[in-house]
């Protein structure tokens, strides 16, 4: 992958976030918050990447796997709170009932 | 909520910062093969970024987690002109490890990330009340770029897609808080907290015509509302009160009461953090304005309750030009006939800007804690008779 085309997905990547997010209601922006901050523990794929080419560099090993702890940490805890507020959102349809 | 958010974020910082990190020690065989000056210094420049912008991302939004749980206040220190200096020297700093990072002096690494991780720290400490929210949705922004630096740096395409997403979504909910806050994003990050300065301009003066009243009384004044606008603020989702509050509300529709909601944009910590308050307690969701459809509302409506907001129904955004809170949209509850103020004290909102609303006749303060005082409400309702078959 050549740099340039990595900055053309950064682009991309970011116009695709402004197109997306701009269309939430203000009501759903936490949820949405803690959506996209679970998608930020993305991050563990790198670590993934890090502890791949180690290749048994021990202090590398332990720097990846840290990285990958927090990064799981971020996910798992991020979609966790979102599915928690989310349910607040959706059992409301069928109590007005 | 808004701590535990503030948490995730700070460890996808350091998850990134670390990835930077162990890169940058131990550069990966597969960069070494064909080695070009110009390939090297965009992995140097992405290492650079994502550790300056993990380790911001990681401090801040430690800090930001403490000041929400209430385990740090605003030093004192942090709100005079010091806290510029001390921020323009960690930036500073920061920038010489930067190049000479490049320049192939590995080991002021180190000195990046004990730079950027104050710097994280400087930035969000002074910041507090009602600019929690955009710090909060700035740092979930920066926790993104990290993420974004941190594919550059190991070259992973769907890590700089997601990474952009996030910083893209968090800078425009930043955005839409600013807005209505009615102040730029550069006001919040280096104006610190509104506090400083009110406390010399408009916040000397003393309430002189504050009205107490017991819950029995507010009961009395409800039963006989026929609109009554409900003003949640963050004191509502500290008490905890949602499901209470949502009891009383049933009891007051079931009397034909009309009962709404005023969302202001900023109210609680977060975006949306009442939306998600009320959702809880199964408040429909049609009843919740926002705050541009709700304000025509306000003088044709009874009564108004104003559970734990403060600085977003305060009139001196809208009156008093030396007030810091100026051009501030607020709710104005004040044109409504009567305004019940349920508050713990006297205590001044987190901008530290005394309230004229308490002031003013047509409101009446209710003193206790939210849950108690709507609790003891359910009681004096029922025995009004109020929502009974």
């Amino acid at each position: 992958m050549s740099f340039i085309s990595l900055l053309w997905v950064l682009l991309l990547g970011s116009l695709l976030g402004l197109e997306l997010i701009g269309k939430v209601p203000p009501t759903l922006h936490t949820p949405l918050m803690s959506g996209a901050n679970a998608i930020s523990g993305i991050t563990m794929l790198a670590a993934l990447t890090l502890i791949v080419k180690a290749e048994g560099n021990v202090p590398l090993l332990i720097i990846g796997s840290v990285s990958l702890g927090f990064a799981l940490f971020n996910v798992v805890g991020g979609f966790f709170v979102t599915d928690r507020m989310l349910a607040m959102f959706s059992r409301k349809p069928s109590n007005k009932k | 909520m808004p701590e535990t958010v503030a948490l995730f974020n700070g460890c996808g910082g350091m998850s990134s910062l670390l990835v930077a990190l162990g890169v940058a020690i131990f550069p990966l065989s597969s960069g070494q093969e064909n080695f070009d000056f110009f390939k090297s210094l965009i992995n140097e420049v992405s290492i650079s970024v994502s550790i300056f912008v993990g380790a911001i991302t990681f401090t801040g939004s430690i800090v930001a987690m403490a000041k929400l749980q209430g385990w740090l206040s605003t030093p004192g220190w942090t709100q005079s002109k010091v806290r510029h200096f001390v921020n323009i020297v960690f930036a500073v700093a920061s920038l010489i490890a930067f190049f000479d990072l490049i320049n192939g002096n590995s080991s002021s690494i180190w000195l990046l990330v004990i730079v950027s991780s104050l710097l994280g720290i400087g930035v969000t400490l002074p910041i507090g009340g009602a600019d929690m929210p955009v710090v909060i949705s700035l740092l979930n922004s920066y926790s993104g770029i990290a993420a974004a630096a941190a594919g550059f740096v190991v070259d992973s395409q769907l890590l700089i897609v997601a990474g952009a997403m996030v910083g893209a979504a968090g800078l425009i909910l930043t955005q839409v808080m600013c807005k209505g806050m009615n102040r730029s994003l550069v006001s919040v990050l280096f104006g610190g907290s509104l506090s400083a300065q009110s406390t010399t301009s408009s916040g000397s003066g003393e309430y002189t015509n504050i009205t107490s009243c017991s819950v029995e009384e507010c009961a009395l004044t409800l039963e006989a509302a026929n609109k009554v606008i409900i003003v949640p603020g963050y004191g509502l989702a500290v008490a905890q009160a949602q499901h209470t509050l949502r009891e009383v509300t049933k009891k007051l529709e079931q009397n034909g009461i009309e009962v709404v909601y005023a969302i202001h944009p900023v109210a609680g910590r977060m975006p949306g953090h009442m939306n998600v308050l009320l959702a809880e307690a199964d408040v429909p969701y049609e009843q919740l304005k926002e705050m541009d459809v709700v304000n025509p509302d306000f003088p044709a409506t009874d009564v108004v309750l104003v559970l734990g907001a403060n600085d977003v129904v305060n009139p001196q955004a809208k009156n008093d030009s030396s007030s810091p809170l100026y051009g501030m949209p607020v709710l104005d509850v004040q044109e409504a006939r009567t305004v019940f103020v349920i508050k713990r004290g006297m205590s001044a909102g987190y901008s530290g800007i005394k309230n004229d609303l308490f002031d003013l006749p047509n409101t009446s303060m209710v003193f206790g804690d939210a849950k108690k005082v709507l609790n003891d409400l359910i009681g004096e309702l029922k025995d009004l008779g109020v929502g009974e078959k």
